[in-house]
């Protein structure tokens, strides 16, 4: 187990608490958590739902489980919290095995060291927020004012030392929300475990704590999981993705990989993305329902075809010129979608257009329009399937 | 009378979307759950005003009936505070005990994944629907002095249970105890247990998980359960009577001696009567308000 950067905490204390208070101020986490890579293999059955994962997190990665809801997403981590036994599989934490079915061994929550933001925070509405925050600590058998200042430097350090006294039912959700993460970061885990973790905030607040939890992920040296529904916030707080469809990881990698080059539906739309699939034949690709889409880059085979909302053009009357693919199309449905609106589109392509507000109403279109669908050659992504 | 909500051939008219509840809704007013002055239906009022009379007069009629101008001389007797004491001690650790047994029992019920919890639940909470009588009866024949138990405490020890204040504190807890069972029970199935496996993630075994999160979290349910469980152990008699006697001093309780004093002096029944009522009404009252100002 990697010790270099957990020189400066007492050996006696259960995953390195500080000595004092005063020593925790412009302190990076690392200082504290054991450096330790995180590899969960395991399967577990939830209700109908047979789950099946591998995942690994290098220390100081995020990984973002990304997937719709009733996916497993939670379940994965409350196998990791051990929360919840898995059928089978292991779980490995370092060197430390947290789970491991074959040889029925299971380490209890409460000794794993494993810090959890849960999806509406789950602040004990009976204590105030310090006492919150200080309650791993005193599980540990930390003294209690020792508790109490390490406490009270991680409010200081969320920038809520003057709430110090205040119940949880008092706070905003912003402000919850940082001590939820202030409370699962106080035992220094190894392992840091974020379910919805902006889900319950409103758009405003979303977006500042937002940039503040990449902070502190950033600042984190230990591996984290996190899972959300958003892929906005995937694509913020991730270094690596896991899409997650009916139990299963349908697709991994880099974010902005994942993003450009979607495996399923399910993601293409996710990111907003027209995801076709087709046979390769040179530059065209011949799609399963016949129709054909011109592409910059030659390809042979079983690919995938997605297309950028904002790249689909759309014009009342049949265009000519530049080499493009032009399909006829009829207006599905038509949403606001932040400043443009997105429009589903119903033809021999099924596509999905960004248009600004203003040539929306120029355009005259209403869902059941007749228009024509134009994407340019080289605004089409084309990857194997 | 003609219907609004019925056809001329009495078929029931398909509700009208916005007022099918039949109460008047003013435009832009508060939802109907909380507005106040909804019209309620004579069906309803009636038997409703009846009932209310049916409990709350038989109170009147002891406030009426109680002798005001000797009540300070009559409660001044030895016997009545004698007994207000022994009530008062013996349901404080009716409700005590029930507590240290009741909350792991509601636990137990609520919690955790024991087979047969459902058969569980049935067996604690039947002395809550046996005649208190039969459970004195029970208790008589399991620690009387030849009971099952009872034998052989008199056997090892040389001490026997019934028609001692112990025994008063036993038949209380017997019959009150599901009362807090229940209570508790119900206040945990209501409490997030999530909050719990929060607790787990934070280090926090079992034990201390119950101790610092899930009590604290119960807390008013567990006031609420103590509350009802102590005014019924106040208030028992037929399992005290039975099991515990009616000895003035040791077992004889105010319902005891109510009951005592009304084939004699129906006057001192009447005034021992009103001290218990006093005693449940300030105890409503009081824990009313503090439930009050806690939510």
């Amino acid at each position: 187990m990697a010790q270099a950067l957990s020189a400066g905490s007492p050996p006696n204390l259960p995953f390195g608490v500080p000595e004092s208070a005063g020593s925790l101020h412009n302190q990076r986490f690392d200082l504290a958590a054991d450096r330790v890579s995180l590899a969960a293999a395991f399967a577990v059955q939830r209700g109908s739902l047979p789950l099946e994962v591998d995942l690994t997190v290098e220390p100081g990665r995020v990984l973002v489980l990304l997937g719709p809801n009733g996916a497993g997403k939670s379940t994965v981590l409350r196998v990791l919290a051990g929360l919840l036994r898995p059928d089978a599989g292991r779980v490995v934490l370092g060197d430390l095995a947290l789970d491991d079915a074959a040889a029925g061994k299971q380490v209890p929550p409460y000794d794993r060291p494993v810090g959890m933001v849960f999806q509406d925070y789950l602040l004990f509405p009976h204590l105030s927020t310090v006492d919150n925050v200080a309650f791993g600590l005193r599980s540990r058998r930390v003294p209690k004012a020792q508790a109490r200042a390490a406490a009270r430097g991680w409010l200081e350090r969320v920038g809520l030392a003057e709430y110090q006294t205040a119940k949880p039912g008092s706070l905003s959700g912003g402000q919850a929300q940082r001590v939820a993460m202030a409370r699962a970061l106080v035992g220094s885990p190894q392992l840091l475990l974020l379910d919805e973790p902006l889900a319950a905030l409103d758009a405003r607040t979303k977006l500042e704590v937002r940039a503040e939890l990449r902070r502190h992920l950033a600042d984190y040296a230990g591996a984290t999981v996190v899972v959300s529904h958003d892929p906005i916030d995937a694509m913020a707080l991730a270094d690596e993705v896991a899409v997650i469809e009916h139990g299963r990881v349908v697709q991994s990698g880099a974010p902005g990989e994942v993003a450009r080059r979607p495996r399923t539906e399910y993601v293409a739309r996710l990111i907003g993305l027209t995801l076709l699939a087709g046979t390769g034949e040179g530059t065209k690709v011949r799609l399963e329902s016949g129709a054909s889409v011109t592409v910059a880059e030659p390809s042979q085979g079983s690919v995938h075809v997605a297309i950028r909302p904002e790249a689909v053009a759309i014009y009342p009357t049949e265009p000519h010129g530049s080499p493009r693919n032009v399909w006829p199309a009829r207006v599905a449905s038509a949403t606001p979608h932040g400043s443009a609106v997105r429009c589903d589109l119903d033809g021999p392509v099924p596509l999905t257009a960004d248009l600004t507000a203003t040539a929306f109403a120029e355009l005259g279109l209403a869902p059941g329009s007749a228009v024509w669908a134009t994407v340019k050659a080289h605004e089409v992504e084309v990857y194997d399937r | 009378m003609t219907d609004p909500n019925l056809t001329q051939r009495g078929v029931p008219r398909p509700p009208p979307p916005s007022r099918w509840w039949r109460t008047r809704r003013r435009p832009g007013g508060k939802p109907p759950s909380q507005r106040s002055g909804a019209r309620i239906p004579l069906a309803l009022l009636l038997p409703a005003v009846v009932g209310i009379a049916f409990l709350v007069l038989p109170m009147v009629g002891l406030l009426i009936r109680a002798p005001w101008s000797e009540l300070l001389l009559r409660l001044a007797e030895p016997e009545v505070g004698q007994a207000l004491r022994l009530s008062l001690i013996t349901a404080t650790l009716a409700t005590l005990v029930s507590m240290v047994f009741g909350i792991p029992i509601a636990w137990v019920l609520a919690r955790s994944a024991v087979r047969g919890r459902s058969i569980l639940r049935a067996l604690v909470t039947v002395p809550l629907v046996l005649p208190p009588v039969v459970g004195g009866v029970a208790l008589f024949l399991v620690l009387g002095r030849r009971g099952i138990v009872g034998a052989w405490l008199y056997d090892t020890f040389g001490f026997s249970l019934p028609f001692t204040t112990a025994a008063v504190v036993i038949a209380e807890t017997f019959v009150a105890m599901p009362f807090l069972v229940i209570s508790v029970e119900g206040a945990l199935r209501a409490a997030d247990a999530r909050f719990e496996d929060a607790a787990a993630t934070l280090g926090a075994n079992g034990w201390s998980t119950f101790r610092r999160v899930t009590l604290p979290l119960v807390a008013p349910g567990i006031a609420a359960g103590a509350v009802l469980c102590w005014a019924r152990a106040l208030g028992e008699f037929g399992a005290t009577i039975t099991f515990a006697g009616n000895f003035p001093g040791t077992t004889q309780t105010m319902p005891l001696a109510v009951y005592l004093a009304l084939q004699n002096d129906p006057e001192a029944a009447i005034v021992l009567s009103l001290v218990l009522l006093a005693v449940s009404l300030a105890t409503l009252t009081l824990l009313r308000e503090r439930w009050l100002t806690r939510s």
